[in-house]
């Protein structure tokens, strides 16, 4: 699955950069910023411009741009009610846009295009559990709507989370940190190249905080993506990330 | 990280009954509850209008239908709710699936566990009202295309009714003018089963109905679903 | 965004569509007060009383174009709801919107009219008639449109809800009005209820005639002044209100 995203990343790239070129800086090649000013080559796989979300008559993001590459996270940072999770659920396609525009691996495309969703994961501020199942069966629901898992693969995702213990518990008589971890487990199944994430590490305690921070590294090295609302600092390596501040700036 | 291949249609259909089936067998009483208030609503009728089955089963067909109406909308109410507060509505938008289809799929799932069982019970209860166990063919037969109808149109009410604060009855408001036909077609199947004639005619009219709505109200419900996401 | 894009939003946009609902608005009243007022002269004064209901039928002047009007309406709000919701066009939103209660307000007067005909006809107020049990239904119809608009505080969400709704009645109103007249028929002696429909001499059809297009014309006016209303509501906070007012 991921050599196939990381061939499909690197599509633009290569038709794009010298060949030679991609090979001396490695797989870094794919991170790579352009310097603003720079005649810009490659288009990163998710530019979002001028996003314009109304509620009533309020504007609660105005003309919000911005770019992703391959590798890098984007921090949404702002106070309550800036419409940080506004942005995200726009962005996947759950709220309609004033305006805007999405290029997704620099073809134009909705927010609601169902081969863009493919490739995007989505964590609201509730994990999206059902409380009377397991977390197992859970797992099966949400990741089998996208693909093929067998019974290893979900073990295995529980495993890597931490999570196996309390798997088989109904997840109503969890608590929200485990609840948290039996999501990210999910998530890490999906095979997603972008992952939006609404206060991923909340109501974690240490070790699934570290659990967390482990698979985004991990997602983020396999070539994957990030844009996450939230508080805390999510503890990823600073030189890729980049922030989005919401609120302050708009007028 | 597992190489997979991408989920067809079909098996995300699967998914979704597999998961409402899990469900339904966790938490039974969801699915009970409509069928004991369709069994305490017909056996009020007697109580209430006159213990004579003669005359009880002149209005058996009105009483069984608007029973079975008020059931199922008693269950509808709960078929998006909690999907849409647990955010499983939002994964089933996000998944790259048709949500049309996996609304269908839901739909049916949610006949599967009520229209279908209210059917299989009908003709137990109409015994209560005076109908001949001998017209159980014409009855089943009405209502299994006539709860199916149901469902569908209840399905458009239920994603427009997301975002509204005690939505309940306002769901019936929105369903029950609409299922209009679905009453009429279907209690005069279900009359003409009781008398003994064959209920052919009414049944072509109530099958019509549930192929259009087939057609039709998934691609509603899932425009309603979408803007009762927002 | 091609030019002829450019001319549809530009022509949807609320500042145009207030100040042309605002110029069309006495176009329409002033003919409609004279038609209805000639319809009414010629229809209560000119015209003889019928030969079997007497003086009674005289209520068909309002009845007849109150029931039509009740169906154009879903009609015209059902393609303002669609056009919104296709085009995302505010302003057809508005229009849907301010048809709802108009609609509704006819159905009602159409059923009331209805009734009162039915007293000396029928000896009571109600017979469950097919076209009085079909405008009992098209109120539920209206009325769970408004009432589904007003339970849903957003209004993006509120205009989008409803124009699905909407939509949905629109196609099923033929299906509602078949099966009600299927099971009239099979329930009640169909020579009871068919008024006998001699062809209307012309004194009579000329002011009903008369009345339909005062009743639409009525509505056209109506509808634009609930439209500017409804535009001015929804863009309180936009700057082009304020000379607009001026």
């Amino acid at each position: 699955m991921l050599v196939l995203h990381r061939l499909l990343l690197a599509a633009p790239v290569a038709e794009l950069v010298d060949a030679t070129d991609l090979k001396s800086v490695g797989r870094k090649a794919v991170p790579v910023r352009f310097r603003p000013g720079a005649p810009q080559l490659v288009m990163s796989p998710l530019v979002v411009k001028n996003l314009t979300v109304y509620r009533g008559e309020r504007a609660i993001l105005s003309r919000v741009s911005f770019e992703l590459d391959a590798g890098r996270v984007m921090i949404v940072t702002g106070p309550n009610g800036a419409g940080k999770t506004t942005l995200l659920r726009t962005l996947c396609g759950l709220v309609e846009p004033e305006d805007g525009q999405l290029c997704w691996r620099a073809v134009p495309c909705s927010f609601r295009d169902p081969q863009y969703h493919l490739e995007l994961a989505y964590l609201g501020h509730d994990a999206p559990l059902k409380m009377d199942l397991t977390g197992r069966e859970n797992l099966r629901g949400l990741v089998g709507l996208r693909r093929v898992i067998g019974p290893s693969d979900v073990a295995m995702a529980l495993r890597e989370m931490q999570a196996d213990s309390f798997a088989d518990r109904a997840v109503r008589t969890l608590s929200a940190g485990q609840r948290r971890r039996i999501a990210f487990a999910a998530l890490g199944l999906m095979g997603a190249t972008l992952w939006v994430l609404d206060e991923p590490i909340t109501n974690l305690d240490g070790a699934g905080e570290a659990l967390v921070q482990t698979a985004l590294s991990r997602h983020l090295s396999g070539g994957g993506m990030l844009l996450a609302a939230t508080h805390q600092p999510l503890g990823l390596d600073p030189l890729r990330c980049d922030s989005l501040a919401l609120g302050a700036a708009r007028s | 990280m597992t190489v997979s291949k991408a989920a067809s249609s079909w098996q995300a259909a699967r998914i979704v009954l597999q998961r409402e089936w899990l469900l339904a067998v966790r938490r039974p009483a969801q699915v009970l509850q409509p069928l004991a208030f369709f069994a305490v609503v017909t056996a009020m009728f007697p109580l209430g209008y006159t213990p004579e089955l003669a005359k009880l089963r002149a209005i058996a067909p009105g009483v069984l239908w608007v029973g079975a109406l008020l059931a199922s909308l008693l269950a509808l109410e709960h078929l998006f709710r909690e999907d849409a507060s647990d955010g499983t509505l939002e994964q089933y938008v996000l998944s790259g699936q048709s949500l049309t289809w996996l609304l269908l799929a839901k739909t049916i799932a949610h006949w599967l566990l009520t229209g279908l069982p209210l059917t299989l019970m009908a003709p137990w209860l109409g015994v209560v009202l005076g109908v001949p166990l001998t017209a159980a063919t014409g009855v089943m037969g009405a209502l299994a295309l006539g709860t199916w109808t149901l469902s569908l149109l209840g399905s458009i009410g239920a994603g427009l009714t997301l975002g509204v604060r005690r939505g309940g009855v306002l769901l019936s408001l929105l369903t029950l003018p609409l299922a209009v036909p679905v009453l009429v077609f279907g209690a005069r199947a279900t009359e003409l089963a009781i008398t003994g004639d064959s209920p052919t005619g009414a049944l072509y009219l109530l099958g019509s109905l549930a192929v259009l709505g087939l057609t039709l109200a998934p691609l509603a419900a899932a425009a309603a679903v979408r803007i009762g996401l927002e | 965004m091609g030019t002829n894009w450019a001319w549809f939003h530009r022509f949807g946009s609320p500042p145009h569509v207030y100040r042309l609902a605002g110029l069309l608005t006495p176009w329409f009243a002033w003919p409609a007060a004279l038609s209805i007022l000639a319809a009414l002269y010629g229809g209560l004064v000119l015209a003889p009383p019928d030969y079997q209901q007497g003086e009674g039928f005289r209520i068909i002047y309002v009845h007849a174009p109150s029931a039509w009007l009740s169906v154009m309406i879903y009609a015209v709000m059902a393609t303002a709801a669609g056009v919104g919701l296709i085009w995302r066009m505010k302003v057809a939103h508005a229009a849907a919107a301010s048809c709802a209660g108009i609609g509704a307000w006819f159905t009602v007067v159409s059923l009331v009219t209805g009734m009162l005909w039915g007293k000396p006809m029928w000896g009571t107020y109600w017979v469950w008639d097919p076209r009085l049990t079909a405008q009992l239904v098209l109120l539920f119809l209206y009325l769970g449109y408004i009432g589904l608009r007003s339970g849903i505080d957003d209004l993006g969400r509120a205009d989008r809800a409803s124009a699905v709704l909407a939509l949905v009645g629109v196609v099923n109103i033929p299906i509602i009005r078949y099966s009600v007249e299927w099971w009239n028929s099979i329930h009640q002696a169909p020579s009871v209820m068919k008024m006998a429909k001699p062809s209307m001499p012309m004194e009579m059809l000329v002011p009903l005639l008369l009345m339909f297009l005062g009743f639409t014309l009525y509505f056209a006016a109506v509808m634009l002044v609930r439209l500017r209303a409804e535009i001015l509501r929804r863009e309180r906070s936009a700057s082009w209100i304020r000379e607009a007012l001026r």
